[in-house]
C-alpha cells in the first residue's frame, strides 16, 4: 500500500532526494518467529540522506525490521536491497551499515577508544589512520579525556556517545539506531535529538531510527513510517502524518484527536459534508469518499476554537458544556460535553494569565472549527 | 523475631563448622607434633615438614598428581567450554537434552560406578594402564564442572555484545576470540582451577584406573596409612588441605570477577 503511496504521491523531505534512486529498499519482507508475524510484507525505499524513522506501538516489527537491514534476522521472504544490490544473504559483518544498539551494547573489557577503535581494526586500517579517526570521531561528540576510560566510568549520556561514536566512526552508508534515547532522561534526549540532527547533516549520512516515542520521531525525522502488527500503514513526512492520517489507527496513534463518525451526505471537489455525526453536521475537507460511505470526521483538538459567543456561520459549529479542563501549562486541554452525551476535547494556548481564564467546568461554550480543520477517514 | 544470630543459630553454626573442620584441624595441628608417636603431643616442630623433602616416594606421588591434574584440567576445560558453547548457543539441536544430561550425569554419579566403568573400557580396549589412562579418567571426571560453570557465565551474556562486534565487521571467529572469549574468561578460568582440584584429590577413580608406575598423591597416602599413621602424612596432608583451600578462594573470586563484570555497558551504574 505504501509503494503506491510513494510513487503517486511522491515526498518532498528536508534533506532526501525522492529523484534519486533509493537507499535502502525492503521488498515485501516477512518475518515470523513462532507464531507471531513480527513483519508482515513490508515494503519501503529509503533515500539517501534521509533521516528515516520507523514508529509503532511496543511489539509492532520495528526492531525486527531494522535486524533485517542490519543483517541479524533473515527474512523469512522478501528481500533487503543497498543501492539495489541484494543484501539478503550477506551476513552482518560484510554489510556497510552500522548500528547503535538499545543497550549500547558497549565492549566491557575494552576502554572509550578501545571500543571505537574495534571497528576500524576489523577494516585492517593502519595504525595512525585509526589514532585520526578516533580523535575526529571524540571530538566531534565532545568525548575528549575519556578515551581511557571503561564503559562502566562513564555516565548514561556519555555512554551513549561513545555506542554512536563507535558506529559513526566506520562512515557507514547507514545508521541504523534502535531506541537510541530510550535510557535517557527527558531533557538529555531533547539535546540528544538535535545533536543527531546535526550529526546526520555534518556527516552527510542516512539514518534510519526506531523508536515508539512519536514526539522524537517527529523532531529528528524527515519521513516516518508508521507501523501497526508487523505492517507498514503510513510512509510520510510528519506533518502529512499529522495533518493528513490515512486511518482512524494512525490519526489515533499520533497525537490528540476527536474521531467523530458519521455518513457522507455530500461532497464537491473542496468540501465533504459529514452528516449525522453527534457533532452535527461537519463540512470537512475535501476525500475520494463518496456520499452514503460511512466515515469518520478526524479533528485535532488545537484546531477547534472555544468560546462563548456565538461563532460565525462560515465555520463548524456545536455547542455543550465545559466537563473537565487539564491544565498542561503552556497549553489547557478542555472536554465538552454534547448535547447527546458525546464528549469533544478542545485545546487552546494558556496566552492570558489563569486569573483570566475565559471559561470554566460547567459553562456553556461554543466550539468551532474551519472546513478543512477535519479530515475524513475511510477506515 | 531478633535479626542476627541467637544463641540457638551460634550453637547450630559452631556444631556444624566443628563437624566439618574438627578432624582437619587435628590433622593440621599433629602435622607440627614433634614426636614421632601420632598420639603423644610433643610440643610445635616442623621437623616432619622438612623430612618430607627428603621422602621420595611422596615427592615423586606429588608429581604425578600434580601433572595429572594439570593435565586433565585443560583438557577438561576446552572440552567442557565447548560442551557449554553447544548447550547454550546451537539452539534446540536434536538429542539437546540427552546431551545435557549425559554431560552432567558423571557429577552425580557414583565415583565407583564411573571408576568401574573407565576401568572396563581401558581393559577392553587393551591400553597400559597408568599415568595416562588415570589422566583421561580426570578428564572426564571433571569436565562437566567446567560445563556447568561455563554454562551458567554465557546464559548470563548479552548477546548484543556480539552482535555489535559482527556489526562494526568482525566474522564469526573473530568475534568469539575478541569478545566473548575475554569477557567468560574469568568462568573458564574458575573451571579450570576447579577441575584441577578435583583431580588432585580423587582417589576413587585414580585407584581403579591406575596402573603400575603411577601413584597418584592420594593413593600413596592411603597406601601408607594401611601401613600406620605417620606423622610425615600429616604434614602432607596438610599441604594438601592448603593448596584446596586456596584453589576454592582462586576459583570463588574468579566466578565472582566473571559474574560482577557489568553485562553490558548499558546497565546503570
Ligand atoms: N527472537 C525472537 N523470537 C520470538 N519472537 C520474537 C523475537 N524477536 C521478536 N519477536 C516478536 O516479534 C514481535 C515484534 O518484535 P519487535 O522486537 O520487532 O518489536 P518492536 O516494535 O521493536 O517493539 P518495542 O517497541 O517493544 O521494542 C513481538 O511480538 C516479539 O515478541
Ligand atoms: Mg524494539
Amino acid at each position: 500500500m505504501n509503494g503506491q503511496h510513494q510513487s503517486d504521491n511522491p515526498v518532498t523531505t528536508r534533506s532526501g532526494d525522492p529523484a534519486a534512486s533509493p537507499l535502502v529498499r525492503f521488498d515485501a519482507v516477512s518475518k515470523r518467529f513462532a507464531g507471531v508475524t513480527a513483519v508482515d510484507g513490508v515494503s519501503l525505499d529509503i533515500y539517501p540522506g534521509e533521516f528515516f524513522a520507523l514508529l509503532g506501538p511496543s511489539g509492532c516489527g520495528k526492531t525486527t525490521l531494522l535486524r533485517t537491514l542490519a543483517g541479524f534476522e533473515t527474512p523469512d521472504s522478501g528481500r533487503v536491497l543497498l543501492n539495489g544490490e541484494d543484501l539478503t544473504r550477506v551476513p552482518p559483518h560484510r554489510r556497510p551499515v552500522n548500528m547503535m544498539f538499545q543497550s549500547y551494547a558497549l565492549f566491557p573489557h575494552l576502554t572509550v577508544a578501545g571500543n571505537v577503535a574495534f571497528g576500524l581494526k576489523q577494516d585492517g586500517l593502519p595504525q595512525e589512520e585509526i589514532a585520526a579517526r578516533i580523535a575526529e570521531m571524540l571530538a566531534l561528540l565532545r568525548l575528549e579525556g575519556l578515551e581511557a576510560r571503561k564503559p562502566h566510568q562513564l555516565s548514561g549520556g556519555q555512554r551513549q556517545r561513545v555506542a554512536l561514536a563507535r558506529a559513526l566512526v566506520k562512515h557507514p552508508r547507514v545508521l541504523l539506531l534502535d531506541e537510541p534515547l530510550a535510557a535517557l532522561d527527558k531533557k538529555l534526549r531533547g539535546e540528544t535529538q538535535f545533536e543527531l540532527m546535526r550529526l546526520k547533516e555534518r556527516l552527510g549520512l542516512t539514518f534510519v531510527i526506531v523508536t515508539h516515542d512519536q514526539e522524537e520521531a517527529m523532531t529528528v525525522a524527515s519521513r516516518i513510517g508508521v507501523m501497526n502488527h508487523g505492517r507498514l500503514v503510513q510512509v510520510a513526512t510528519p506533518s502529512e502524518i499529522y495533518e493528513q492520517p490515512n486511518s482512524r489507527w494512525v490519526a489515533d496513534f499520533i497525537g490528540d484527536v476527536n474521531l467523530i463518525d458519521g455518513r457522507v451526505a455530500e461532497k464537491t471537489t473542496v468540501v465533504t459534508t459529514v452528516a449525522t455525526t453527534p457533532a452535527g453536521t461537519i463540512r470537512a475537507a475535501a476525500s475520494d469518499a463518496k456520499p452514503g460511505d460511512s466515515v469518520a470526521v478526524a479533528l485535532r483538538p488545537e484546531k477547534i476554537r472555544i468560546g462563548r459567543e456565538v461563532p460565525p456561520a462560515s465555520l463548524n459549529a456545536v455547542e455543550g458544556e465545559v466537563a473537565a479542563i487539564g491544565y498542561l501549562g503552556d497549553f489547557s486541554i478542555y472536554k465538552v460535553r454534547l448535547a447527546d452525551g458525546f464528549v469533544m476535547e478542545a485545546a487552546a494556548a494558556n496566552v492570558a494569565r489563569v486569573i483570566e481564564r475565559p471559561v470554566s467546568i460547567g459553562d456553556r461554550v461554543w466550539l468551532s472549527w474551519a472546513t478543512d480543520a477535519g479530515v475524513v477517514l475511510t477506515q | 523475631m531478633r535479626r542476627g544470630l541467637s544463641f540457638v543459630n551460634v550453637t547450630a553454626l559452631a556444631l556444624g563448622l566443628a563437624f566439618l573442620y574438627l578432624p582437619i584441624l587435628i590433622l593440621v595441628i599433629y602435622s607440627f607434633n614433634a614426636s614421632r608417636l601420632v598420639t603423644i603431643w610433643g610440643g610445635w616442630s616442623t621437623r616432619w615438614y622438612v623430612s618430607l623433602l627428603g621422602n621420595q616416594a611422596i615427592l615423586d606421588a606429588a608429581w604425578i598428581s600434580l601433572r595429572i591434574a594439570f593435565l586433565a584440567a585443560c583438557v577438561a576445560t576446552v572440552l567442557g567450554t565447548l560442551a557449554a558453547l553447544a548447550l547454550v548457543r546451537a539452539g534446540r539441536f536434536r538429542g539437546r537434552l540427552l546431551f545435557s544430561g549425559l554431560v552432567y550425569a558423571p557429577l552425580v554419579m557414583p565415583e565407583v560406578i564411573t571408576g568401574l566403568a573407565l576401568l572396563l573400557l581401558f581393559v577392553a580396549v587393551d591400553i597400559e594402564r597408568g599415568f595416562w589412562t588415570v589422566t583421561i579418567a580426570h578428564t572426564t571426571l571433571t569436565m562437566g564442572f567446567v560445563t556447568v560453570i561455563v554454562q551458567a557465565r554465557l546464559l548470563g551474556f548479552d548477546r548484543s555484545l556480539e552482535e555489535a562486534a559482527m556489526d562494526l565487521g568482525a566474522p564469526p571467529l573473530r568475534t568469539f576470540m575478541t569478545v566473548t572469549l575475554p569477557l567468560i574468561a574469568p568462568a573458564i578460568a574458575a573451571g579450570w582451577v576447579l577441575a584441577f582440584m578435583l583431580s588432585l584429590d580423587d582417589f576413587v577413580i585414580a585407584n581403579f584406573t591406575t596402573g603400575p608406575g603411577a601413584r597418584t598423591l592420594p593413593i600413596h597416602i592411603y597406601s601408607e596409612v594401611r601401613l600406620g599413621v605417620k606423622p610425615e602424612i600429616n604434614a602432607i596432608c596438610t599441604i594438601i588441605v592448603a593448596v584446596v583451600a586456596l584453589g576454592i578462594v582462586a576459583a570463588s573470586l574468579l566466578t565472582k570477577l566473571s559474574g560482577a563484570k557489568p553485562e553490558s555497558s548499558g546497565a546503570p551504574l
